[in-house]
């Protein structure tokens, strides 16, 4: 079941997304999701919609391979929208029980929610669609190396992600094994309350624990005997430089913050507008 | 018939990048009290067919009969068939995680809901059939060797006492020492306990000596499945699917190729010891 | 000239017993004294717990002697000053596949030795190209190492050492987990990278049949040099490594067995067709 799960599985296509350097995608990633916090009107969300579509246009991830990875994200956002329908006090009541409230504003909020968390999740997958993990975590170190001057190790928190990276399919598929040989002798992990669900899983926890360690101990030795000795010193097999296409898509991020905050202060400008002509 | 498979086949699900190990048209009775040797390279598919045999895939289409009933018949209790058909996955030892070797060996019998007494009965038995002697019983099992962890797993299967056991490979990642004894060891379960075996390895070295039947499986079908001797005299092509018969095998067909009057169908090196000198001794004679 | 020379090495393992009281001590290495030759193809067998897989890794400096020295290279194992260049000129291939691979396709794992010492990036990519080419595994390279067979994954491993250009490569037990057919392509690979590229390889397993093309096997026994010789010597006192353990190649077996039944055979048979020849002069 574990292995079904494609929600960030990096998906290899040879498009303009995946060449970009992942420092440019990280960083838009961030301001991406900064964005959309600040912002929220229909207009900004309506045009951030837009972007992510072109975006995962060019990346030639099949959109129907995404969506399949938002399916496990869906309980999530039928919640949130549940909450923000119901618990919203607005002015436009359409139905009032106790605490329970729906009111247009409530409505109002509920999509602007569920569309919000939609977004952050697009947007945050593409990037780990469209860039290995390995690269993703090199990004990470150059992009914040600046970070070592006030002594985070920024190199050893990088190889440790990508490490972890490396070894959760192998965990997972180990975890699959030992499951199904303690169901060959007769264990059951379906039935029983949670305390009885969780108790039937020591005979799986405790050897993947062992095998964990084993593998990380027997990692080590291996890592140094290739004469890993932290970042000190290290080369790139592919190094990080940015060329004339990330420069660009620097300046577009930009562009795109600067219309969305834009957009969003016209569209208030406009409700303010609007409030005042019907006063 | 003990167990028989049925028009068996399996694909795995679409999309997943493991493609391998599929099962097309199994067709396979298993008798009682045999000993099988299961034979396939890498990705052939015999994981996968064991597994079908307690359950724990569900084939795609076709059959599982265990003593007369089909086990995807409605209501089938599947507990109840991995204690009838023991399996014991490769490197077993990986899954030990109890604090005293007696406690993990009595995990099975637990599941199966035993009384207490009948649990110490058959826990003590069971590591005294694999060879674990008493003093080792309280120990935390992973003090041992690898040798003697890999007894205590399988131990841990024979507690709940199967009418057919399983072994993935059960001597991968030993030495040849700890090898041969494990081997002998099941031989000697075998014909004490009547148990059906059927052990699952890459090699046929290894297995020729033990088994009385073997089936060797390719690209997810049975390509051959008759007894040692017959299986070999293929050798050839047992070669072209990445198999080698026992070394024996290709010393004897290479003495014919030189003119010795041998016989070919040979697996141990007392038969092979024996045969030559009679060749040698009929020369002379002439 | 000498790659890896040790000198009277002993090794002990301390550990605390079960009741934490005294600290016990197992010795692993008794006194071994090894000179193998630049260039050389040493294969060292012994069973389980004869110290073989503790001498490999004090060539890499992974563990060091409790008494006595050993050399890589004429460099000190125990001078911590040397320890990189040690690794660089002594690399080592473990047992377990998965354990020891760290990239995410494969011309970056074999790459990563490379990052570590400092190698300037296009030098990099020219290294790790020819090291893909030596193992036969550059079609493979931007692929995932998760998805391959244990013995190309080995050859991954292989290629992730040839890349430092080191004089000796150690096997610790390479073939264990392989199938048959895995453990054959990683001991061509070996035999191949000494002929052509003149790599020393020192190569320690459990099985027999993988010595049989070393230009030496060093047999070891409780922490100590059993025997050592060419595969012809060693394997002509049958009855010696019976005894300590080891099992015979099956041809050495057999040769073996028809010669305590009096047939004139020579001793260390290896092959089949020295067998074969063997045969036919006694049916003259």
């Amino acid at each position: 079941m574990l292995r079904d799960m494609t929600l960030g599985q990096y998906y290899p296509t040879k498009s303009k997304v995946h060449k970009t350097d992942p420092r440019v995608k990280l960083l838009a990633t961030l301001l991406f999701v900064v964005g959309l916090f600040l912002v929220n009107s229909f207009l900004s969300y309506i045009f951030s919609i837009a972007i992510i579509g072109i975006t995962i246009g060019m990346s030639k991830v099949p959109f129907s391979y995404m969506i399949k990875g938002m399916k496990f994200i869906l309980v999530l956002l039928i919640i949130s929208a549940v909450f923000n329908i119901i618990f919203t006090n607005g002015e436009h009541m359409y139905f009032e029980y106790g605490i329970i409230k729906i009111s247009a504003e409530g409505l109002k909020w509920a999509v602007f929610i569920v569309i919000r968390l939609m977004l952050i999740v697009l947007g945050c997958s593409i990037v780990t669609y469209t860039t290995t993990p390995n690269d993703l975590t090199a990004g990470l170190e150059k992009g914040l190396s600046w970070m070592r001057k006030i002594k985070v190790p920024v190199h050893e928190i990088a190889m440790m992600m990508s490490i972890a990276l490396r070894f959760i399919p192998i965990l997972v598929e180990e975890a699959d094994k030992i499951m199904k040989a303690q169901s060959a002798r007769g264990a059951d992990f379906d039935s029983g309350n949670i305390i009885a669900k969780a108790k039937n899983m020591i005979p799986v926890i405790v050897p993947l624990f062992i095998s964990a360690f084993r593998r990380a101990s027997e990692l080590a030795t291996a890592m140094e005997s290739r004469c890993y000795r932290g970042g000190e010193g290290r080369t790139k097999f592919k190094p990080l430089v940015y060329k004339l296409s990330d420069k660009l898509s620097y300046a577009f991020l930009a562009l795109y913050f600067v219309i969305i905050i834009d957009l969003d202060l016209m569209a208030r400008n406009i409700e303010a507008l609007n409030f005042m002509m019907a006063k | 018939m003990l167990l028989s498979l049925k028009d068996l086949s399996y694909v795995y699900s679409k999309g997943t990048p493991l493609q391998t190990g599929a099962l097309k048209n199994i067709n396979l009775d298993i008798e009682e009290n045999s000993f099988i040797g299961l034979i396939g390279h890498t990705g052939s598919g015999k994981s996968t067919l064991i597994q079908h045999m307690n359950g724990l895939i569900k084939a795609t289409s076709g059959d599982v009969i265990f003593e007369g009933r089909s086990i995807y018949e409605k209501g089938y209790d599947l507990k109840e068939l991995r204690c009838n058909v023991g399996l014991v996955f490769q490197y077993p030892e990986h899954q030990l995680f109890e604090e005293t070797v007696f406690k993990d060996v009595s995990f099975g019998p637990t599941n199966q809901g035993l009384s207490e007494e009948e649990i110490k009965a058959r826990v003590e038995n069971a590591l005294r059939i694999v060879g674990i002697g008493e003093e080792y019983w309280n120990m935390s099992p992973f003090e041992l060797s690898g040798g003697e962890k890999r007894r205590v797993a399988i131990a841990g299967v024979m507690a709940m006492q199967p009418k057919v056991l399983i072994l993935d490979e059960p001597t991968a990642g030993l030495d040849p020492k700890t090898k041969n004894s494990i081997l002998s060891q099941i031989k000697q379960i075998h014909e004490e306990v009547k148990i059906t075996v059927i052990l699952v390895s890459h090699s046929m070295e290894d297995v020729a000596e033990y088994v009385d039947r073997i089936i060797v499986m390719n690209d997810g079908s049975v390509m051959y499945d008759d007894e040692p001797k017959k299986v070999f005299s293929h050798y050839k092509e047992l070669e072209k699917i990445g198999l080698a018969a026992p070394a024996m095998t290709y010393i004897m067909n290479k003495l014919k190729e030189n003119g010795f009057e041998v016989s070919t169908d040979i697996i141990t090196v007392e038969e092979a010891t024996k045969e030559i000198l009679n060749c040698l001794n009929k020369e002379k004679q002439c | 000239m000498s790659i890896v020379k040790s000198e009277n090495l002993f090794f002990e393992y301390e550990y605390m017993d079960e009741s934490a009281e005294e600290v016990k001590k197992t010795h692993a290495l008794i006194g071994v004294d090894i000179d193998i030759k630049q260039g050389e193809f040493v294969a060292i067998v012994g069973h389980n717990g004869s110290g073989k897989s503790t001498f490999a890794k004090h060539i890499n400096a992974i563990l060091r002697p409790t008494k006595g020295k050993i050399f890589v290279d004429g460099m000190d194992t125990a001078d911590e000053k040397k320890l990189w260049n040690i690794r660089q000129e002594a690399g080592m291939v473990f047992q377990n596949p998965d354990n020891q691979i760290i990239g995410y396709s494969i011309e970056e794992d074999v790459a990563f030795a490379l990052e570590n010492i400092g190698v300037e990036s296009k030098e990099m990519h020219k290294r790790v190209e020819d090291a893909l080419i030596a193992v036969n595994m550059l079609d493979l390279r931007e692929k995932s190492p998760n998805n391959l067979s244990g013995g190309q994954k080995q050859r991954v491993a292989i290629a992730g050492v040839l890349a430092m250009k080191p004089k000796c490569i150690v096997l610790d037990e390479p073939t264990a987990m392989l199938d048959p057919g895995g453990r054959a392509e990683v001991i061509r690979t070996v035999l191949e990278l000494n002929k052509k590229e003149h790599v020393s390889i020192i190569l320690i397993t459990h099985y027999m049949e993988e010595a049989v093309d070393a230009d030496r096997i060093i047999v070891m026994d409780d922490g100590k040099v059993a025997m050592s010789g060419t595969p012809k010597e060693v394997f002509s006192k049958t009855e010696e490594l019976i005894n300590l353990g080891l099992e015979l190649p099956p041809v050495t077996k057999l040769a073996y067995e028809l010669k305590k039944e009096g047939l004139d055979l020579e001793d260390g048979i290896i092959t089949y067709d020295e067998l074969v020849k063997g045969l036919k002069g006694l049916k003259r």
